[in-house]
């Protein structure tokens, strides 16, 4: 294993790859940093990119008119940001900005997507892997849509 | 031992002992924190986790968990009640000096003692942080005698959270990771955004050095515990604090029945273990 493929072993969403899969992703990451208020991306341009959150804290907002960015989550540690260039238009469909300095594994996308054409057995374990994570976002975000800590009196 | 913890029996616990309002907390729009002082005699001393019968004269009477600090005993209890129906509405509105009668305290503990030497996972939705303040309280006051401790505690927005000033207070320590979250946008909220699944989902855990305390509303419940289950955390290990409609207090009058346990007696705080399989069963 080398050094790069070590710093993924660690993250959840890839505990499913194999030793080989695991070194293909690592030779898509680098390490970057971000300051608070930095901007990794902005909603509706082209989507290049995905993060593991090694540590901070990532707003996902949107801008909606007369409220401003409106932040709709948040990700920190262990968190997957960016999947929107997996799938077509290729575009990010919110925005994203450092709260806090932050630490992560940008990955190449291009280069994974290249990698993932070439092995599709590959392409089929990155893509459960990111599902995964899309799945525990989803379930997240459904519980909330619950609103569960609405008092009974409350009417919607 | 059980994960849970029975305490002593009430001597007289159907008789309800008169407390004076002597404080009053706006915590949230429709949460009010009241501080009651015995008007003669008082009520034996409670555990984290238990509950009373808070009752005001011609309005009616209800279970309420005991929101203070286990430390501070001295004959007065702490109570965070949410104005919801017309007996928790009058409680919350209840004004300085306004007579109460007490029942109590009832029910089992949350059994902080036996997760000494272990990692505390403590995870608050809503409301549900008031019967967590004592455990919180507890593993502060005793902060050597476990390993890491975590709140999580969720909000629907940041003007929402119970215990605003504490919050703030115990996120400046370094001795307790605290990680509020909130579920609907806000302007100003710098915090984070997310259902509290999500910081505990990213919360490292030992799993069999773990000890964790939910309370919230019950699918808060099993969404967390699932979170926990998948990180490795034995159901044993997990404990949840149940509400019903508990009447008498002491199991007699079965109108707290969830399953094969009467809440107010067996609970409210039990393992999940139990409360696991019975969770997913409706209309229980």
């Amino acid at each position: 294993m080398t050094e790069r493929s070590a710093q993924l072993t660690g993250a959840a969403i890839f505990a499913s790859l194999s030793a080989e899969e695991l070194e293909l992703v690592s030779t898509a990451a680098r390490p970057v940093w971000f300051g608070a208020g930095e901007r990794l991306f902005v909603e509706g341009t082209p989507a290049r990119g995905c993060w593991l959150i090694q540590d901070g804290c990532v707003a996902l907002d949107l801008l909606v008119p007369g409220r401003g960015q409106v932040v709709v989550q948040t990700l920190g540690r262990g968190d997957v940001l960016g999947w929107s260039w997996l799938l077509p238009p290729y575009q990010w469909h919110f925005g994203a900005v450092a709260l806090q300095p932050t630490t992560a594994t940008e990955l190449d996308t291009d280069l994974l997507r290249t990698l993932a054409d070439q092995d599709p057995r590959f392409g089929y374990s990155l893509a459960l892997s990111l599902f995964q994570a899309c799945v525990q976002r989803l379930q997240a975000t459904r519980a909330r849509l619950l609103d569960l800590y609405r008092s009974p009196r409350d009417q919607h | 031992m059980t994960s849970t913890e029975h305490a002593s029996p009430v001597a007289e616990p159907m008789l309800p002992v008169p407390y004076l309002v002597a404080g009053r907390a706006a915590e949230t729009h429709d949460c009010a924190t009241l501080r009651l002082e015995p008007a003669g005699d008082s009520l034996p001393p409670f555990q984290p986790g238990q509950f009373t019968m808070l009752a005001l004269p011609g309005i009616g009477e209800i279970a309420i968990s005991i929101s203070g600090d286990p430390a501070g005993q001295d004959g007065s209890l702490t109570h965070t009640i949410r104005a919801v129906g017309a007996v928790s509405t009058a409680l919350h509105n209840a004004p300085l000096g306004a007579l109460l009668g007490v029942r109590g305290p009832f029910g089992t503990t949350w059994d902080l003692p036996s997760a000494a030497g272990r990692d505390l996972v403590i995870v608050a939705g809503g409301v549900g942080l008031a019967p967590l303040r004592p455990v919180v309280l507890g593993a502060l006051a005793g902060r050597g005698s476990y390993r890491s401790v975590c709140l999580i505690a969720g909000a629907r927005t940041p003007a929402e959270f119970l215990f605003r000033g504490e919050l703030a207070a115990w996120s400046r320590r370094p001795d307790i990771e605290v990680e509020l979250t909130i579920d609907q946008p806000a302007a100003g909220w710098d915090g984070q955004v997310g259902f509290v699944t999500e910081p505990l989902a990213r919360l490292p855990v030992d799993p069999a050095r773990t000890t964790a305390f939910l309370c919230g509303p019950e699918p808060m419940l099993r969404f967390a515990a699932e979170v926990l289950l998948r990180k490795g955390v034995a159901a044993g290990d997990i404990r949840v604090s149940l509400e019903r409609n508990m009447q008498c207090g002491i199991g007699l009058c079965g109108h707290c029945q969830f399953g094969p346990i009467l809440v107010c007696r067996d609970g409210p705080v039990v393992s999940y273990t139990l409360a696991g399989p019975l969770l997913t069963i409706r209309e229980l």
